[in-house]
């Protein structure tokens, strides 16, 4: 499909991408709200305060799932490969402490900051980006 | 109705971005990893989900500025902050090594609750952990 890649999937990637940017597009200017997961996630379990309703955290948690279910149900979808164990804890906490430290994920600072050419938010995708490449790169040097 | 109107935007949103995940491949670890795999076998994929979700966000961005409240709220409730300081770009450095690790950031982790449990229940709670850990050693002076 692309040239050169023959893993790439880009039309499913922008699809996927657009239904996201309407994700987004939804949440800021039906609820008036960031669409950021880790915030969002933060907020339903009450590690963060804020003023968004907890209802509302929980709609979009509850929502997420409920839409990934249906294009499971509904395409030919494949079951992912993913680390061990121990390899997703320590990755996880990680990913939770990183992302409240730096106050956002992929889809707060990725999606809906740097669309809205937030300063803080280019900078934060840049180095998560940086930090994720740099990561793989060792991996793949340690055989890990 | 307070409920539904608190409810039904957020759990439509959520539904999207978990169909938009899904769609693009972004559920699958594998392929998040090979997003970030430049100096191996790179898969763009993520670019061009990237790319759709950004575009159609810049435009809700502009369609925000011109109202003066979201459809079903009474306000927005943006971010503000311009500052750069050491904790974003610490924070969004050790979530990309996180991300790096297991190819999972939160979006996609919680879509994976539905998809994969076996493999999203022990990243999330771990995830979890990992902001309840921040929360404790380095609780926010500043609410932003």
């Amino acid at each position: 499909m692309l040239p050169g890649f023959p893993e790439a999937a880009p039309l499913q990637g922008l699809i996927g991408g657009v239904l996201i940017g309407l994700a987004a597009a939804l949440m800021l200017l039906g609820a008036g709200r960031i669409a950021g997961v880790s915030g969002i996630l933060a907020r339903g379990t009450a590690l963060a305060g804020g003023s968004m309703a907890r209802t509302s955290a929980w709609g979009f948690l509850v929502g997420l799932p409920l839409g990934a279910l249906a294009i499971r149900f509904g395409t030919d979808w494949e079951p992912a490969v993913f680390a061990s164990w121990p390899v997703l804890v320590v990755a996880g906490l990680l990913v939770g402490f990183g992302t409240r430290m730096g106050s956002g994920c992929t889809s707060g600072h990725g999606v809906c900051g740097v669309s809205r050419l937030s300063q803080r938010s280019i900078v934060a995708t840049t180095a998560f980006t940086a930090a994720g490449i740099a990561t793989v790169f060792i991996m793949s040097l340690v055989g890990a | 109705m307070t409920l539904v109107r608190r409810l039904l935007p957020p759990l439509a949103s959520g539904f999207l971005f978990g169909m938009g995940l899904t769609v693009s491949g972004m559920t699958d670890p594998q392929r998040v990893r090979g997003f970030l795999d430049v100096f191996g076998d790179w898969d763009p994929t993520l670019a061009f989900v990237m790319g759709g979700a950004v575009l159609v966000m810049a435009i809700a961005w502009r369609i925000q500025t011109r109202m003066a409240k979201p459809v079903f709220g009474e306000r927005f409730s943006l971010p503000d902050r311009t500052d750069l300081d050491p904790r974003l770009l610490t924070g969004a450095t050790v979530f990309g090594i996180g991300w790096g690790v297991a190819g999972l950031c939160p979006g996609p982790a919680v879509a994976s609750l539905a998809l994969s449990p076996v493999h999203a229940i022990p990243f999330v709670a771990a995830m979890l952990a990992g902001m309840l850990l921040q929360k404790i050693t380095m609780e926010r002076r500043v609410t932003s």
